[in-house]
């Protein structure tokens, strides 16, 4: 659980209002995708779409994937979408890009309706503005490590002499190196992947999608690879997009959480948004056995000083994860004062920390 | 067990009225036997038959003033001709006012060597060489050259549409629906049928013979490069395109080099493909191999048909080998290829120089002692095995072939119609009854219901034979996996050869009757049903059989309660490859006694005559073919059910 304090640390920087301070890089409207031939009448009335994905598909046989999902990415943002199989995620992510085509609903990119673009405007997009790393790798097996990492480069047209020089400084940079000249096929699932991110890296995008990267991987080397996205995040500074099934991997990547179910976000929030204030008993159940102190800070569980209180204790800051506040709280012998730029926001003494703790056993 | 018990409750019924139709027609056989058999003689023929005959001199009187033929017909024919003489001049025939082809057989063998080199490395290339001087040593140099020439020709043009056809198929749906069903309809077609209606557009000879060759062998290739685009995964397409490649630079960079293992494959079974057909292609007067073995086999020379058959061999080999061992990655190096290249340019310079190096040296020759081995140890078994070979012939013949006979081409037509078009009902309804009974219909409509009845009773017993052989070895193959590796190379083998080779051995065993165009069938078809039934046991899935190992199941009732029930889909689907490879064997069987549809076909490309009644019997074939499809196929549906 080490990963989940890495998480916190580094988001400890920022909070939720930092999010929206800025203008987002991407901003999804009322996104809907409905496979099926009469997909456009569907969205058309309003009637249909209120019905539940099941009624719809028993009265019209469409099946509706994403239903009316809105949610701004901030820049420089880790945006983790997470939701179980069939939820619609790996059709949003793909609805972004337009590798599937949206229904109805927009999809705002610096300012740009990427539904409008144009075949050739999409292609310059995806070129030099997105890139997407994915599940099964997506690798091409006659091509070397060096040649898969410089495709991107190589239909954008960049001569072979550049491409090599770029193709070998995203390869040092996610650990490849030595393996230029491998194929695929040499090199083991963590490695492919590697080779993908690399891949993605290669055009040097704005924002990095990423559809389940690491679901194929074991869990060591998932773990790893973890890590090795956080540094990438951290070092190169991207607008990040990540889908995944597993809750332990978005509280640990993710700057913020949607939570996907049946093609409708239930819950958009910072980690411990979610597990300190879930939207309803779905995302409840789903957060239950995480790990609360790794996740709550202090403000989740902090309450209005007493008067019989004694305020000279020690000062924390409401961001700071309950884990780390556990020491001082319990060391100390007056409640501790939780303070942000001089006001007294509440107080955190003995029985809080231990409800939160002793909740987990 | 409820999925289980349905059926098994339900059998018994249909058994029992299936018993009551064939007893009635028994009866009803002995009562009205030899009547309404609609029989023809050899040399007979209906209105029908006169009627395409004179079509057929109406268009070879106006082939030169018809427009369709002018244009149309005439101008593909001459473009083919154009190609294969060209062919022929480079390696086999004299040429260019020489009295050798352009290229000797030393080019020739330095050529193969080389391309063997850098396709397929060291190793093949050796063979290819030590094959192709094979062929010389046989004394067939040119006769091989020929076959080569005719080969390459209908490949070249075959991958010529077939790669972008296939492409295509595999990039839109809509144009794979469309070629699905045609492509079926091709390979369902028994092969040699439509050498008989092309002769009367093409004429007789080369070009013909290379446009049903080029028929025959473009279905593989469109049908595999579908395939091979199709099957590249979709992640990996994706990706692509999520990094903005266009449609082009996704097909050419990404789609066909991920494919070109699998199309590859497709080229190797086109070049097989043809050269298959090309042999058998010699009935409508392609020169090659093929013709010496038809001349050897219709004068029962066994020696000169075996060395020819084995030339026939040798080439299916080479060609087999090379074109399997360029799927491989490999990278030949450079001194080693600029080195291949210039001994091969001073071979072929050689080569067209020297009369040494063009022409293979007739002094040595191992032809003729091949020939006569092979007819000593045909007059051996002739002599000592008659009580085998014999005795086997006799007892399938006397039991399987003769009854069944008797009943099909003995009864009235009507009551053999009847019979059919109820048992058609029985399987799979009304949609089988009406095609059966129009297949019925078209068959008495060319006038050769019984030959169509007795070449009907031969393919059941060859398709009977197959599945018996399909399910003993299948079965064994599929439970054993050392019998697997070892059984499986000899049917590779065996559908890598040409058909016409096969006749070669079983001739010399059985002499030519109706029994020996069975065996033949047999052996072209077993293969095929053999590799079905393994594949099914194999796929039974393991945790099955443990389980029923662990209840105490012996071998045996493993095989018949688990694994033949749960490799059903296996079992019909080896039947219906069963019975129309079997089909496609028939005009083949014709030449060495079958007699029958077979025959007739024959002939028909020999006797300008018989040429109408010819074409009709390569109708009947098809109708044949059709319904024995359709019926299998609802079987199939039916019991996998």
């Amino acid at each position: 659980m080490c990963a989940v304090r890495n998480k916190q640390s580094r988001n400890g920087r920022r909070n939720r209002s930092e999010w929206f301070g800025v203008d987002p890089v991407i901003s999804v409207g009322n996104l809907w995708k409905v496979f099926g031939s009469n997909a456009s009448q569907v969205v058309a009335s309003d009637e249909l779409k209120s019905l539940s994905r099941q009624e719809l598909m028993d009265r019209t046989g469409a099946v509706a994937a994403v239903r009316g999902v809105d949610f701004d990415v901030a820049p420089g943002e880790m945006f983790v979408v997470m939701g179980l199989s069939g939820s619609g995620k790996s059709t949003l992510v793909r609805c972004l890009t337009r590798l599937v085509e949206p229904t109805a609903g927009t999809i705002m990119f610096e300012g740009e309706n990427i539904l409008e673009a144009d075949a050739k405007r999409l292609r310059d997009l995806r070129r030099n503005k997105f890139s997407m790393v994915f599940q099964h790798f997506g690798l091409l097996p006659h091509r070397t490590v060096a040649d898969n990492v410089g495709y991107g480069l190589e239909i954008r047209g960049v001569p072979r002499a550049k491409r090599g020089e770029r193709s070998q400084e995203v390869i040092d940079l996610v650990g490849l190196t030595g393996y230029e000249k491998s194929y695929p096929d040499q090199l083991s699932g963590g490695m492919q992947q590697r080779v993908g991110l690399a891949r993605a890296l290669a055009g040097d995008p704005d924002v990095l999608f990423f559809d389940e990267p690491f679901s194929a991987l074991d869990p060591l080397i998932r773990r790893d690879m973890q890590s090795e996205v956080i540094r990438l995040h951290r070092e190169v500074g991207k607008t990040m997009v990540f889908i995944t099934h597993d809750l332990s991997e978005a509280l640990k990547l993710g700057d913020r959480i949607l939570i996907m179910r049946d093609g409708q976000v239930v819950q958009v929030g910072t980690g411990d948004e979610l597990v300190g204030a879930p939207a309803d008993d779905y995302v409840r159940d789903f957060v239950k056995d995480v790990p609360r102190s790794h996740v709550l800070t202090l403000k989740w569980i902090m309450r209005p000083p007493r008067p019989d209180d004694e305020l000279d204790g020690p000062e924390l800051s409401p961001e700071t994860v309950v884990r780390e506040a556990v020491r001082s709280v319990l060391g100390a012998d007056k409640p501790v004062k939780v303070v942000r730029d001089g006001e007294l926001l509440g107080v955190v003494a003995d029985e809080e920390i231990l409800g939160v703790v002793a909740g987990e056993v | 067990m409820v999925a289980v018990a349905v059926p098994r409750r339900q059998i018994p019924r249909k058994a029992l009225i299936v018993g009551g139709i064939v007893l009635a027609w028994l009866v009803l056989w002995l009562v009205f036997r030899n009547v309404g058999t609609l029989a023809l003689d050899a040399s007979e023929l209906t209105p029908l038959h006169r009627w395409i005959n004179s079509v057929n001199d109406a268009v070879g009187a106006s082939r030169n003033s018809n427009p369709v033929f002018l244009y149309f017909f005439n101008e593909i024919r001459l473009v083919i001709d154009e190609f294969v003489t060209f062919v022929q001049a480079l390696i086999a025939q004299p040429s260019f006012g020489r009295p050798v082809p352009v290229i000797g057989w030393l080019g020739v063998v330095a050529i193969a060597g080389f391309v063997s080199l850098a396709v397929a490395g060291w190793r093949v290339a050796l063979l290819a060489v030590a094959g192709f001087v094979f062929l010389g040593l046989q004394g067939l140099w040119q006769e091989s050259m020929d076959t080569l020439s005719l080969t390459l020709a209908a490949v070249v043009i075959a991958l010529l549409f077939g790669i972008p056809l296939g492409i295509w198929a595999g990039l839109s749906d809509r144009a794979n629906r469309i070629m699905t069903p045609v492509l079926d309809f091709m390979q369902t077609m028994p092969t040699f049928v439509y050498l008989a209606p092309l002769t009367l557009f093409f004429l007789i000879g080369p070009a013909s013979a290379t446009i049903a060759t080029l028929i025959y062998a473009a279905p593989p290739a469109i049908r595999i490069t579908a395939h091979a685009i199709r099957s590249v995964p979709h992640n990996t397409v994706e990706a692509s395109e999520s990094l903005g490649a266009t449609r082009k630079q996704t097909l050419l960079k990404v789609l066909l080099p991920s494919a070109r293992k699998t199309i590859v494959l497709g080229v190797n079974q086109t070049i097989m493909a043809a050269l298959s057909m090309v042999t058998i292609a010699a009935l409508i007067d392609a020169p090659g191999l093929g013709k010496t073995v038809v001349k050897a086999l219709q004068t029962l020379d066994v020696g000169t048909a075996f060395n020819a058959g084995l030339a026939i061999v040798v080439l299916a080999i080479v060609l087999d080998r090379v074109t399997t061992a360029a799927t491989e990655r490999r990278s030949l190096p450079r001194w080693a290829f600029f080195g291949g290249f210039g001994v091969t340019g001073v071979a072929v310079y050689f080569s067209y120089t020297y009369l040494w190096a063009a022409e293979f040296p007739s002094e040595v020759e191992i032809g003729s002692s091949i020939r006569k081995g092979a007819t000593a140890v045909t007059e051996w078994v002739q002599d000592s095995l008659p009580v085998i070979t014999n005795g086997f012939k006799d007892f399938v013949t006397s039991v399987l072939i003769n009854p069944l006979q008797a009943l099909l081409a003995e009864s009235p037509w009507f009551l053999v119609a009847l019979v059919i078009v109820a048992l058609s009902f029985l399987i799979g309804g009304v949609r089988a009854a009406v095609v059966s009974a129009a297949c019925l219909g078209v068959l008495v409509a060319t006038g050769l219901w019984q030959d169509a009845m007795i070449t009907l009773a031969s393919t059941l017993v060859a398709t009977i034979l197959v599945m018996i052989l399909g399910v003993v070895v299948g079965v064994w193959m599929g439970r054993s996996r050392r019998a697997d590796r070892f059984i499986r190379p000899i049917l590779d083998a065996g559908q890598v050869m040409p058909a016409f080779v096969y006749l070669v051995p079983i001739l010399a065993l059985f002499s030519a009757t109706r029994f020996t165009a069975i065996i033949a069938a047999v052996v072209f078809a077993a293969p095929v049903a053999i590799k079905i039934i393994a594949d099914g046991i194999r796929a039974v899935s393991p945790a099955t059989v443990e389980a029923s190992t662990a209840l105490g199941s012996s071998s045996w009732q493993t095989i018949v309660k688990v694994q033949l029930p749960m490799a059903r889909r296996a079992l019909t689907l080896a039947a219906n490859q069963g019975l129309i490879y079997v089909l496609s064997m028939v005009v083949v069987g014709g030449l060495v006694g079958a007699g029958a549809l077979g025959y007739d076909v024959v002939a028909g490309f020999s006797q300008g005559q018989l040429y109408g009644k010819g074409l009709a019997a390569g109708v009947a074939i098809v109708v044949l073919g059709v319904m024995l499809d359709r019926l299998t196929q609802a079987a199939a549906k039916r019991w996998t059910n």
